[in-house]
């Protein structure tokens, strides 16, 4: 393996690490402060992906279809959270998942009836239709690259929120110990709504950006559900630090993993996962 | 509300004068076809195409098989392996059908064929690519009207090599079908003398591809040979083209890569080369009035999985006209199914001793937007079923 091969490697692994973390940061927010399983991110993932070519589609804009989409996420968490998780807080966690189960169930077919089985694609959007070359025979979209600082951003803007703000308090204060936050005489009921949109919200964001890379299909957030769940485990249940370095290990490994020991290519992430598990219990950064 | 009411007094009417007709007939009850086919999940639009192209030869027929009415007995497969065995008892033991049609997805023609064992039901499949259905698994019973994975990568070998490729990467997802098709390609391509440098596997379903295009990128061989289907094929051919790769290593496929698709490649597919017994552009009488057919009855153009059902329905309509609408002598039916012999849109078609079609495999090239047909890369090729005994 040579340098170049190596470099060029490194920087696919980082920008898949990087969008990796952004779903897994919304799933490991509502886990760690709502204790809520919540199966249906990826399902989010992909109406975010779909809502973003149907608006591109109607506006002829990716930017402006962005704009619009956000708010529609968020509202559907909204949504999601008030009619049917809240009345599910005090139950046990086998009907949260149920629940979140049979949303995926709903959600998967609202998209077949809206949008039907067929596979699409959204171009590249200005001014990001660009390319560099990287080696001889190689090229690397721009727009990959601003994917990849766009996920800097909100890592860099969460970690803001959470540590220096007096929400961010609120948030690592109910994932230590949610009994006590709401005996001071904290709201816990308006941040779960908040939390879960934004974590949702996350989700969508990320399928819309991601949007150009991949083809949208039905069904396409089921398989990143899984990966996304191993880079929460990785992390430690909750931590926005190590849902980072779990994407970012996570993504390193499906880059390098199938291309350096090929036998093991679906296995690698979850090997991993067992090494991570077997020294730190409860994940690395919990 | 007006009109629903309309409607229900129409059908009941058209009912009772079906009714009237069917005993005009004298005693003869309809025959029963059963399909088994998916009609929920991701692959609902095959399952529409195939039950499209299907009734669409029996309507051509005046809506009959050997003189008998049909009946249509519609079963969601649901694309699920595991509901296999039991819908496939329904039909057959519950229902009593006469055919089953179906189905889709080659792990559920896995369930489908162990009831078809033990029943003896008379079986077409109109899309499951999975060889071992005519080769290891075959049985007089069961008859294929699509394609296997190796009819349709086989030819490319040869093409690859004539274009002057030798030394080549292939890639697809690690499970059965990318491994049967991949095969075939690997099989024709060394024979001619080329080499297939690196087979590359990537996990199945996933569609993150970029470090694998590095290592393509790296090896830089002479072309690549890729089996992708459905969201696969699009995410491939898109950043294949995006990575700067298509003009320097030429992308070769099988036909599965972007059938149905090509609108959703967004022009990265233009030049792409794929090997498929079907192309919507084929320019031959059958084909030109079999879409011109299919587009009024149905307002949309059809696609490969449509014709696998057209045919399916020709050869019902063939082969039953043979035996009188007789499905009584099991034999004799499943003779007359054997010596079927088509033209059909896709050209001509008949089949082997093991009851997979011989016909003709398209090289085809995207060009504007359409599978333009480049020529024919392999003739009436044969499938050697080696391991079929009879």
């Amino acid at each position: 393996m040579d340098l170049a091969f190596f470099g060029v490697q490194l920087l696919n692994g980082l920008q898949y690490g990087l969008l990796l973390f952004l779903i897994a940061s919304g799933l490991t927010l509502i886990f760690g402060i709502m204790g809520i399983i919540n199966l249906a991110h990826g399902a989010m993932y992909m109406i975010g992906a779909y809502l973003v070519w149907d608006l591109t589609m109607r506006l002829g804009n990716f930017w402006l279809a962005i704009v619009i989409a956000i708010p529609i996420a968020v509202a559907l968490g909204l949504i999601i959270e008030r009619l049917f998780l809240d009345t599910l807080y005090k139950r046990d966690h086998l009907y949260q998942v149920l629940l979140t189960f049979g949303l995926i169930l709903v959600i998967n077919e609202a998209q077949r009836i809206i949008w039907g089985g067929d596979v699409h694609s959204v171009a590249i959007p200005a001014p990001f239709d660009a390319s560099l070359q990287l080696t001889d025979n190689l090229q690397y979209s721009v727009y990959r690259l601003f994917v990849m600082g766009v996920c800097l951003a909100l890592a860099g803007g969460i970690y803001w929120v959470i540590r220096h703000t007096r929400l961010g308090i609120i948030i690592r204060a109910g994932a230590v110990n949610r009994d006590m936050v709401e005996g001071l005489g904290i709201n816990v009921r308006t941040l779960f709504t908040l939390i879960f949109s934004v974590g949702v919200a996350l989700a969508a964001f990320a399928g819309m950006i991601a949007a150009p890379l991949t083809s949208i299909t039905p069904g396409m957030g089921d398989s990143i559900l899984i990966t996304c769940f191993v880079v929460v485990v990785i992390g430690g249940i909750g931590s926005i630090k190590g849902a980072f370095w779990g994407a970012i290990l996570i993504g390193m490994a499906e880059t390098f993993g199938p291309v350096l020991i090929p036998s093991l290519a679906s296995m690698v992430i979850y090997l991993i996962m067992a090494a991570v598990l077997l020294v730190k219990p409860r994940g690395l950064f919990a | 509300m007006n009109n629903t009411f309309k409607k229900t007094i129409l059908a009941s009417l058209v009912s009772a004068g079906m009714m009237t007709s069917g005993l005009a007939a004298a005693d003869e009850h309809p025959v029963k076809l059963g399909l088994m086919l998916p009609y929920s999940g991701t692959y609902t639009a095959l399952g529409e195409a195939i039950t499209n192209g299907l009734k669409l030869a029996i309507e051509q027929n005046d809506g009959q098989l050997g003189g008998r009415d049909v009946e249509y007995v519609q079963l969601d497969s649901e694309a699920n392996p595991s509901k296999a065995p039991q819908n496939m008892s329904r039909l057959v033991k519950g229902d009593n059908v006469d055919f089953v049609i179906g189905p889709v997805h080659s792990g559920v023609a896995m369930g489908m064929l162990r009831v078809a064992k033990q029943s003896g039901a008379i079986t077409i499949i109109p899309n499951a690519g999975l060889g071992a259905a005519t080769n290891q698994l075959c049985m007089p019973n069961v008859f294929r009207t699509s394609f296997s994975m190796w009819q349709n990568s086989y030819p490319m070998g040869k093409v690859a090599y004539d274009q002057g490729h030798r030394e080549v990467v292939t890639i697809t997802w690690d499970y059965a079908g990318g491994k049967e098709d991949v095969a075939g390609f690997k099989e024709a391509f060394e024979a001619e003398g080329g080499e297939v440098v690196e087979e590359i596997f990537v996990p199945f379903p996933s569609t993150e591809f970029q470090s694998y295009l590095t290592q393509i990128a790296s090896i830089d061989p002479d072309a690549v040979y890729t089996f992708f289907a459905g969201g696969g094929g699009v995410s491939f051919v898109r950043d294949y083209a995006a990575a700067g790769l298509k003009d320097s290593i030429p992308l070769l496929g099988s036909g599965f890569l972007t059938e149905g698709n090509v609108a959703a490649l967004d022009g990265a597919g233009e030049g792409v080369q794929t090997t498929l017994h079907y192309a919507e552009t084929l320019d031959n009488e059958q084909n030109q009035a079999f879409v011109e057919a299919y587009q009024e009855a149905y307002g949309k153009a059809p696609d490969t999985y449509a014709v696998q059902g057209y045919d399916t329905g020709a050869m019902l309509v063939q082969a039953l006209d043979k035996v009188d609408g007789n499905t009584e002598d099991k034999e004799a039916l499943i003779e007359a199914l054997a010596s079927v012999e088509l033209q059909s849109p896709r050209g001509p078609m008949s089949f082997s001793e093991s009851h997979h079609p011989i016909q003709n495999v398209y090289l085809r090239e995207i060009q504007d937007g359409k599978h333009e047909v480049v020529g024919v890369a392999a003739e009436q090729l044969e499938v050697p079923d080696d391991a079929c005994k009879m």
